[in-house]
Parts: C-alpha cells; structure tokens; sequence
C-alpha cells in the first residue's frame, strides 16, 4: 500500500503494532456495527428524524468545507498549515455586523434581501482577503525559506495576535446578527422540510465551491496555481511569478473563508472574537479526512465530518445505551478521522496528488 | 558547568519557595497584637484594605460578573471605610470556565495583601479555585456559585475558606421543578446540561424532584459549551416527544438552544425552561425573538419579595451606571461584601500607631459564624459548610424579549415564588 513498495520485495512481518493496529480496528467496526444494529432495532426515530440529522450535517459540512478550501489550497502549494485561517475566518464575520445591524435597523435588509446578502458576503470577503495577504505577507513571506517547523509557530502566534486584536477592536462580548425575515421558517422539497437558512447556506457553499473548482481547473491562472503546487522551481523556471501566485492563493482561501463566515453567522447568529477556533480546527480536520492538498477532497471531507458529527452520536451510540450521546459528537469525529488515517493516510481523495508529488 | 549553576539556582529558588509556603502554615504567625495559624495581613495606618474580586468580566458571559462586580462596588460606597481603613477593589476575570477560575485565583493568591474575596461567578471556577485561595489563607464569598456540591458536608477540607450568598440549586432545582408539573401541568420534560458543575448539579436535582412528583424524564442530555449546532441533539431530544425542555446553562449555548428548537420538527410546541446563568438582557439579545414565552427559574428579585432596602440598591444602581442590573446576583454580591466588612470589624486588632492586623483564619471563622446577617437579599446565617443563602426562588416568563426593556418583575414577568418554609 506504502509508497516506494515496488521498489524492492519486502519482507512481511507481523509486528506486535500490526496486530495492535488490526485489533484497533476490528474493534471500531464492532462498536461501529454493534450500534447501529441496535439503535435500528430500537426504533426510536423516525425516518424523517434520520432525514434532519442528515441535512442539519450537510448545512454544517458545507461551512466546514469552505473553511477547509483555504486550509487545502494553502498546504498545497507551500506545505504549510495555515492555523491563523480560523481568525480570517471570524474576521469577516465579526466586520459585516457593523454593516448588517445598520442595514436592519433601517429596514433595508428586509425589503432587499439578496442585495443586502451579496453586500454582506462582499464586505466579509473583502475583509477576509485582506486579513489574509497581510498575514501572508508579515508573517509567512519573510520565512518562505525556513525550516518548516518554523511557518508553523508563526501562524499559531497570527492566530492568537488576530483573536485579541479584535477583541480590542470590537469587545470581548458576542454580537447578535439581524435576522432576515425571508429565511424564516422551512421549505418544502421533494416531501422533506428543510430550513431555509440551511437551503440557503448549501446552495451558496455548493455553488462557491463549484465555481473554485472551475477557477483552479479551468482558467490560465488555476493552472499557474497547480503548476506552483506540484513544483515551485520549475514553475518559477517557466516564467510564473510564484510569490503572486502564492498570494493569490491566500486571498482566495480568505475570500471564501469570509463568505463561510456570512453563511455561519446567517445560521447561528452570534459572532464573537474567538468564534473562528473551533471551526477552524473542525475545517482543518476536514482537510485532513479529504486528503490535505486536495480541493474536492476537502469539500468531501467537510461534508463527511459535519454528517458524521450529526448522524454518528444518535446512529452508533444510542444503540449501546450510552447516555447523553452528543456530549461525545468530538469523539466521534476524531475517532473517524483517525480511522481514515490508518486505512487511507492519504485521506479519502488524496491518492491521486500524493503519488503525484512522491 | 553552566547547567550545573543553572540547576543550582532553580534547587536554591525551589528551596524559598518551599520555605516561604510551610512557613506561613506550620506554626501560627505573630504580627503586632494578633497571632494566627493562617497569617496576618498588616494594614498600615491610611492605607486602603484590599478586597478582590475573582468573576467572569469578559467574554460571552461577562454580564454575569459585571452585575456582581457593580454589586460589590455600591456596598463599598456605602460601607466608605472599614476599621477606620478605605477600601480598594482589585479584581481578575475567570471566563467562566475551570481553567480561568485556577488562573484567577493563582493571582489573587500571590498578593499578601489581599484580605478577603468575593467570587466567583461560576461553578466551574471555584471548583479549582477556591482549594488556591484556601492554601492562601484568603477567604472568599460567592455571590453567584449554586452548584450543589460546593457546600456539601462533604465537600473536604481544602474548601474550608469558601462560602456563598447565592442559593444552593438544591432549592432552584426544586422550585423549577415543582412549577414545571403543578403550575405548567407537564408531565414529560427533557433536560440539558453543558458539563458544568453548575449545570449538571441543577439539571440532575430538577430530574430527580420531576420523577419524584410523578413525572418523565425522556432524555438527559449534554452538549459543550462551545457547541454552536444544537438542532441534531435536539432532534434526539424530540424523538422522546418532550412537553418542556429544562436547560440550566449560559449565555451562549442557551441562545443556540432558544433558537433553534422550535426549528426542529417535534419540538415545535416543547415549552422551554432555563436557569439563572442566562438570566439576563444579553440572552435576550443571544436567543432573539425566539426566547419569547419562555420560563426561568431565578432569585426573586421582586421589591416585594426583598423589601425597601432593595429599591434604594437600584436607585443607586441607576444613578452610578445609568441602566438597570445586567443578571440576577448584584444583590448577593452586595450582601458578599458587607458580610465581609462586619466580620473584618469584628477580628481587626490596632497597634499603638494605628496600624491595623487582620487574621486570617479569625476573619474565616467570623465569617462561618454570621448569625442572622440584614441583608438585601434577605436575614443571612452561615451554616458550617458555606452556605449562607436565605434563598427565594422566583419563576419568570419573557414577555417582549427585546433587551432594552429588560425589567425584572414585569418583562420578564414574575408567575410563581417557590414558598418559603416557615421558621
């Protein structure tokens, strides 16, 4: 399965950590089956229950796999973790209060919905972007050459020097978003309610991604993009200005990070200066499961680990009789992306990029 | 050899550091005319004697410590001196949550000069904190703490220097509970608690008097208190087919409760029910218009109920601060701060130039022996392990849920007052 197998014939040995390794396993699958055979059995929820964890996940999901683009993109083409993307991610949020309570207070948020939204996701992003290239550029740039460890503790410290600048700026307190009437309330689709605000925080993350996909698959400066990822000296070679490709990439993952923000904050309705740790560690888990460096892996993964959060607490620990199950949703999840790292370490799509770069 | 001295340094500060602590401990300590087997804080003639405050003043649940904080700062106002000494108030904030309380407390126990503390706001806080203050010598009184366990007998010994003015939730949870199947009529309830020692403690005494009158329990469920995404916990709450949800918990997870349960099918008709944690303006700003016709169980805050004393406290909370108390516990922690000062008078000692020794022990012990204290909130007696509460439980319904009509009494609106034993 490791790469570099074929290169000599190696010699099988079943080690004590093979066994532990195999055992380990055997025994999530058995907790895992033993279940969810007996929470169906109970029957305690209906199929339009199973219907809403599903759907109230894939509404969590997508806001992870937004955030989880930029943490992707960013360890594709400089190996880097990004751990300040969670604060690009509050940023934006946190800005656009101060334009959507104006907006509300008026009234105009109500008469004009959509422009209002567009106005909002414009003035997150923008401020996303820009919280984005300015760390890229004070924080990463001078240490583009520095042993590897050393990005990394930078962008811990990033992250905690944007938390309590806006704690400075805004108040340590949370604040409360306006509501839009227009998401008020349910739609019915194909026979199942679904929130509107959840309706709407999918289709704007699913049409987003979409729309990445095709700028770093289609047009001349995605290319430049993969081409910076896959090797940096040789696209350097070929004429590309990587340090503007690198930046690029930074206000795109802060571009969509902001829009992520607008869409949590529509959902949940609180913003606070410390609002974007735990997303962020969820986003960069996501990016893990899909497969780090990987785009669509990364929409996958932030799907997967919101489903999983949702449906996995009532599916496979209801059934073994465990109390308060959702107090172990974060066990769950992790214990998941452990999982796929022992059977797939490259995450679930990363097979393709990682034999790229062996 | 540089490692050698290096290591030699640390043994040597290892060593006073050891020694300063037992030394405090192992025998009483003599200063000027009061002798002590916790120490003795000297006060020197003119000089301010320090009280600290340890309470949440940041964050999502800064309303909480804030109120309290104001509390403390009127009764200083109207105390003006003790012992013939001003007062100064120093104070750090706890963030609500275990490892705040421990940050906080380690501070506050490093100052020698601090003489007493009022806090803190949580549960979770004190459960680490208050065994630091204790090794201190420095005594401390919640005004907002009701997590059971806190002043249990037997809470042990490293809690010997905590007490509190706020109610034990052992009589919150039963007059929610109470309310809940006689007044309500509902005979199957949910709860929800956040891992807290507070929540836990209230939620699980709220379930026990429920199944003891009669009732159902269909779920009792947790979440984290940094949980944003409450609809699938909710949606297994639902598939028990609850007739109200009990959710003693704070600010900001409870806004996300609020909020989303009537969005999740089954639920659409639960009543909801919280606690004093999110009684106050800015969970209305947190749950929205969602929290109206909601019920919380909270300290009867009524002039009726505390009397005319209670009127002039807001008079002079309105003139200092302009606006209305921001939670429920401004009263406790003036009652704190004035027990505190009565039990000062009572063991401070002068020397010949007016210098003033307060032990410490002697200060704790005073305190443990308040009989029959007039305060605010009521006629105060310490029992041996803190509590010192005469505890008057009201329930609230919101009516209009915006903030700036926050008014105790009538928006919220008081329904029901748990009634008081006889004495």
């Amino acid at each position: 399965m490791a790469a570099g197998s074929a290169v000599a014939p190696r010699v099988r040995r079943f080690s004590f950590v093979d066994a532990f390794l195999w055992a380990f396993r055997l025994a999530v699958v058995a907790v895992v089956v033993w279940g969810t055979v007996g929470t169906l059995r109970l029957g305690r929820y209906t199929a339009e229950q199973w219907m809403d964890f599903f759907v109230f996940g894939l509404a969590q999901g997508g806001i992870y796999a937004l955030i989880a683009l930029g943490y992707t993109m960013v360890y594709g083409i400089l190996r880097m973790i990004n751990f300040a993307h969670g604060e690009v991610f509050m940023s934006g949020a946190y800005t656009a209060y101060f334009v959507a309570a104006p907006l509300a207070a008026s009234g105009f948020l109500n008469r004009q919905p959509f422009v209002s939204l567009l106005l909002l996701l414009a003035v997150a992003a923008a401020v996303s972007t820009g919280i984005a290239v300015l760390v890229e550029r004070v924080a990463y740039r001078p240490l583009r050459r520095a042993p590897r460890l050393v990005p990394l503790i930078t962008a811990i410290g990033a992250s905690f020097f944007l938390q309590y600048a806006f704690r400075g700026l805004y108040g340590s307190g949370f604040k409360a978003y306006p509501e839009f009437d227009l998401f008020k309330g349910e739609w019915e689709l194909l026979g199942v309610g679904i929130l509107r605000t959840q309706a709407v925080v999918l289709v704007s993350a699913a049409v987003l991604m979409f729309a990445l996909y095709q700028f770093v698959m289609r047009t001349k400066v995605g290319k430049a993009m993969r081409a910076v990822s896959e090797d940096k000296d040789a696209a350097a070679l070929m004429g590309i200005d990587v340090d503007r490709i690198i930046v690029l990439t930074f206000a795109i993952g802060g571009a969509a990070a902001g829009a992520a923000g607008i869409l949590y904050a529509l959902v949940f309705k609180q913003v606070h200066f410390f609002m974007g740790f735990v997303p962020g560690i969820k986003a960069f888990t996501s990016a893990v499961l899909g497969g780090i460096g990987n785009i669509p892996g990364a929409m996958l993964g932030g799907m997967f680990l919101g489903v999983v959060e949702s449906v996995g607490p009532a599916l496979f620990l209801d059934g073994l009789g465990i109390p308060a199950p959702y107090q172990l949703k974060d066990v769950i999840a992790f214990t998941m992306l452990v999982m796929v790292l022992i059977f797939r370490p490259q995450g679930i799509l990363g097979e393709r990029l990682a034999g790229k770069r062996a | 050899m540089r490692n050698a001295k290096v290591i030699w340094l640390a043994l040597l500060a290892l060593a006073v550091a050891v020694g300063s602590l037992t030394a405090g401990y192992a025998a009483p300590v003599r200063m000027g005319p009061v002798t002590d087997e916790w120490g003795v804080v000297r006060v020197a003639r003119g000089q301010p004697i320090i009280i600290a405050y340890w309470l949440v003043v940041a964050g999502p649940d800064a309303s909480l410590g804030v109120d309290s904080r104001r509390g403390i700062e009127i009764a200083i106002d109207d105390k003006k001196t003790v012992a013939g000494h001003p007062i100064r108030l120093i104070g750090e904030d706890t963030g609500c949550n275990a490892e705040g309380g421990q940050t906080a407390a380690t501070k506050l126990a490093a100052n020698r000069q601090i003489v007493a503390a009022v806090g803190s706001s949580c549960s979770s806080e004190a459960v680490p904190g208050a065994p630091i203050l204790c090794r201190a010598g420095i005594v401390t009184v919640s005004p907002s703490n009701t997590a059971p366990r806190l002043t249990d007998p037997k809470r042990g010994p490293e809690y010997a220097c905590y007490l509190r003015t706020a109610h034990n939730d052992l009589v919150q949870g039963r007059a929610a509970a109470l309310f809940a199947y006689h007044n309500l009529g509902v005979r199957r309830a949910a709860t929800i608690h956040d891992g807290s020692p507070y929540a836990e403690g209230l939620a699980n005494v709220f379930a026990d008097v429920f199944k003891r009158l009669g009732g159902t329990i269909t779920a009792q469920e947790a979440v984290s208190p940094t949980d944003t995404d409450m609809r699938p916990v909710l949606t297994r709450i639902a598939a028990g087919r609850p007739q109200l949800l009990y959710y003693p918990i704070f600010i900001a997870a409870g806004g996300h409760i609020t909020r989303q349960a009537k969005e999740v099918s089954g639920l659409e008709n639960v009543k909801l029910m919280s606690a004093d944690g999110t009684f106050s303006p800015d969970f209305w700003k947190a749950a929205g218009e969602a929290a109206r016709g909601m019920y919380h169980s909270s300290p009867d805050l009524s002039v009726e109920a505390l009397g005319p004393r209670y009127q002039q406290f807001l008079q002079k909370h309105q003139r200092k601060y302009g606006e209305r108390p921001l939670s429920a516990f401004h009263a406790h922690a003036y009652d704190a701060a004035m027990m505190i000062f009565a039990a000062i008078e009572k063991v401070a000692r002068k020397d010949a130039q007016g210098n003033t020794y307060i032990g410490r022990k002697a200060l704790r012990d005073a305190l443990f022996a308040t009989r029959n204290f007039q305060g605010i909130t009521g006629n105060l007696t310490c029992n041996p392990y803190g509590d010192c509460a005469d505890p008057k439980i009201a329930v609230y319904q919101t009516i209009s849920a915006d903030p700036a009509k926050w008014s105790p009494g009538t928006d919220p609106k008081k329904l029901w007052s748990l009634p008081r034993p006889r004495q």
